[in-house]
């Protein structure tokens, strides 16, 4: 229970199934100390607070666990490491795989509890099948396409069949003091929302070049890890691009220290290779696939094999950044299949 | 339902409870000057001196305040500020590494704000404070010393304080002593004046009185600058308008808590050795932890090994047994035990603690319900806890 309109609302549903649940919020932030001062995020104490209001109106038991240690190595440290690399991270995709549905569950059902209830807007049916939420706006399944048939088989997502809006008015109907609650969008272990300031304090000045696909050097960069492929502002570039077109992040080379830049025509891939795949459907197959968070889908062809993962796009896609996942669907009135995801490692033209 | 924490609170007497709603009904500020003010007056006089003959004090030492914390504040900081205003050289203060937060915060602060010099005073396994370590220290900053604070007795393992020693050395050299006497007072016998302390906290929610009512006994030659400013109430040293009720309610239960503290103790001592022996039976490799026979007639405590304290407590939780790891708690997240690292113990153990405290309405059969629900309890406890470790 984050102290969020959707977790609470999660709770009072399962508790209405007929569960015995017991409130659980999580204690992330390293420094306790952190709790008095973190202005926003999931890691403030009036996060806490609310959560445990809700718990109480509610009427189970609240707990906060202190997973900080955990959180910190498998998100933080990885949200870090990941940029240093060059590649883009998800970090909630990768909370939901290290913290919440592997540290939470396996404390819980060694401490004898069945399943880890969320508020995620995704649908999972009682045979282990993920779905899109019918609030495509909010859906998450994207961030939860990670997650093994295990972890989904101990896993409740009471919210998928419902809009936020209807979770609004029924945590007001249940009186949760936090149905009005602004939605989360940043990252949370980042108060001030500024990513670009956080990895430099952690990763430093590195300064290098931005060049072209001739390797010409069109200007300087503090640091590589300040890009993401397919961004176009901020490059401050020297010189202008010959066809006066704007110029995009093409990728980004830790090992020269370079951040490659072109035409947006240059974005286009029409191969995606991941690895790490989690996969529950043949192992070729014609599906839609998403490249990131809240991104459109493309039609794909998809081939899984031993540890990898290969998408031929039907046509092509841009701004596809290594370290996001790639999340296969299959195209579905009832609310699009999650067939298997896998973090993306390389892209092709 | 077993409640296992009377620690933390223990349910009112009925005695003080109907003490409070009936001097409730009433009106009347103590400060007034007419008949409704004067009847106020009356009862919290009558109170004060009831409070001063239960505990081996004057009744003009009695300082009544809004509880423990409040009560081990304005001693320790009243003590300092005044203390080095008469010599500007006095700015130590000597405490146990044991002590409850709201003297360890309190000496904190004002070595972070105030420039205070701090001894932390070193406690032997069961949590005993090293009375050779205090005599050392003292001889070593004598001029410098502003006040010693060490508890009575301690509100995690229990452990009684060798304070008549604390007593004794602080006095020898005009050091003023206090002591958090807040799990002590109704448990075992405690006497202001046969101490010879300067001021002592108490507080009522622990021995059967309302929460948010304590009181500091402060000697009467006892320099101390108040927290509070206003109207001048409880000696100039507390301003505030004085709470009746609480304060009437709070009298009773010290009245009756140290009238009857000898028979209490021996039978809450005897369901606490009881509920030792079952609990040792059902989980043997529990390490009881603090002073076997030296300790609080309702304390329990105990590490679990391979446990986290907090998962413990959970799933006693929803068994519907009430305890407490301890410890305290930083916005819900549980902390090793101070007192138990204090002790010398890893951190692992400091974190495996429950405490179990008896008290007066305390029977066997939440000794039983209790040992049911245990070994699974610690069986699920040990099994979330090794993946932990697995991990880390």
């Amino acid at each position: 229970m984050s102290g969020g309109v959707d977790s609470a609302v999660a709770a009072a549903r399962a508790v209405d199934a007929g569960h015995d649940v017991t409130g659980v919020h999580l204690a992330l932030a390293r420094n306790p100390q952190a709790y008095r001062s973190g202005a926003r995020g999931c890691c403030t104490l009036e996060d806490a607070r609310d959560a445990r209001r809700a718990a109480d109106v509610i009427g189970i038991p609240y707990y906060v666990w202190d997973l900080a240690d955990e959180f910190h190595a498998g998100v933080v440290a990885d949200f870090v490491a990941e940029y240093a690399a060059g590649r883009t991270p998800n970090p909630c995709l990768r909370c939901n795989e290290k913290i919440k549905f592997a540290a939470v569950l396996d404390r819980a059902l060694a401490l004898g509890f069945e399943a880890v209830v969320t508020g995620h807007h995704a649908r999972l049916e009682p045979a282990g099948r993920l779905r899109r939420s019918v609030d495509l706006a909010k859906d998450q399944s994207y961030v939860l396409g990670v997650l093994t048939a295990t972890q989904l088989r101990h896993s409740l997502f009471p919210l998928g069949g419902s809009t936020k809006a209807e979770v609004r008015a029924e945590a007001a109907r249940r009186g949760l003091a936090v149905a009005e609650k602004p939605d989360s969008h940043d990252i949370c272990f980042i108060a001030d929302g500024d990513t670009q300031a956080f990895l430099r304090r952690r990763l430093g000045d590195a300064p290098g070049d931005i060049v072209d696909g001739d390797g010409t050097v069109l200007g300087r960069h503090a640091g590589a890890y300040g890009y993401t492929v397919g961004q176009r502002r901020g490059l401050r570039l020297d010189r202008p691009a010959p066809d006066g077109r704007p110029r995009y992040v093409l990728s980004i080379t830790p090992v020269s220290n370079t951040v490659t830049v072109g035409p947006a025509a240059a974005l286009d891939v029409s191969t995606v290779y991941g690895d790490r795949p989690v996969w529950t459907a043949p192992d070729a197959v014609d599906c839609e696939v998403q490249l990131r968070a809240h991104g459109p889908t493309v039609p794909a062809e998809v081939r899984v094999t031993a540890g990898a993962l290969t998408a031929r796009l039907h046509r092509p896609a841009r701004g596809v950044a290594a370290g996001q996942a790639i999340v296969a669907y299959q195209p579905d009135p009832a609310g699009d299949l999650v067939l298997g995801s896998a973090t993306i490692t390389a892209t092709a033209g | 339902m077993a409640y296992l924490d009377h620690a933390a609170t223990t349910p009112m007497l009925a005695e003080a409870l109907d003490a409070y709603v009936a001097a409730a009904r009433e009106v009347g500020n103590a400060s007034s000057l007419h008949a409704p003010g004067r009847r106020a007056r009356r009862l919290v006089e009558e109170s004060r001196e009831r409070v001063a003959a239960a505990l081996g004090a004057r009744p003009s030492e009695v300082i009544f305040t809004g509880g423990g914390t409040e009560s081990d504040n304005l001693a320790i900081k009243g003590m300092f500020w005044a203390r080095r205003a008469a010599d500007p050289r006095r700015t130590r203060v000597v405490a146990s590494a044991v002590e409850h937060h709201a003297v360890l915060d309190a000496v904190q602060w004002l070595a972070d704000h105030e420039g205070a010099e701090m001894t932390w005073l070193p406690v032997d396994g069961f949590g005993r404070v090293d009375i050779a370590a205090l005599e050392a220290a003292l001889d070593e900053y004598g001029d410098e010393v502003a006040l010693v604070t060490t508890m009575w007795a301690n509100n995690e393992v229990g452990t009684l304080q060798p304070v008549t020693g604390v007593a004794r050395l602080a006095a020898e050299r005009g050091i003023p002593y206090h002591t958090d006497a807040i799990q002590a007072v109704g448990q075992v016998p405690v006497d202001f004046a046969a101490l010879g302390c300067a001021a002592l906290t108490v507080t009522g929610h622990k021995l059967g009185g309302p929460v948010g009512v304590g009181a500091l006994l402060l000697g009467r030659e006892v320099a101390c600058m108040p927290l509070l400013h206003g109207g001048g109430q409880e000696r100039d040293v507390r301003s505030g308008t004085l709470d009746v009720p609480g304060i009437v309610a709070f009298a009773a239960a010290v009245e009756i808590s140290t009238k009857g503290q000898p028979e209490y103790a021996a039978r809450v001592a005897a369901l606490r050795d009881e509920l030792v022996d079952r609990v040792r039976a059902a989980v043997p490799d529990a390490i009881y932890n603090g002073d076997r026979d030296d300790r609080l007639p309702g304390n329990a405590h105990f590490s679990f090994p391979g446990c986290q304290g907090d998962a413990l407590l959970l799933l006693l939780d929803v068994a519907g047994i009430a305890c407490s790891t301890g410890s305290a708690c930083s916005a819900g997240v549980a902390q090793p035990s101070h007192v138990v690292l204090a002790m010398g113990a890893d951190e692992a153990r400091a974190r495996s603690t429950l405490r179990f405290t008896l008290g007066h309405t305390s029977t066997a059969a939440e000794l039983d319900e209790l040992v049911a629900a245990l070994p699974g309890a610690v069986e699920r406890a040990r099994r979330a806890g090794a993946i932990k470790s697995a991990r880390s």
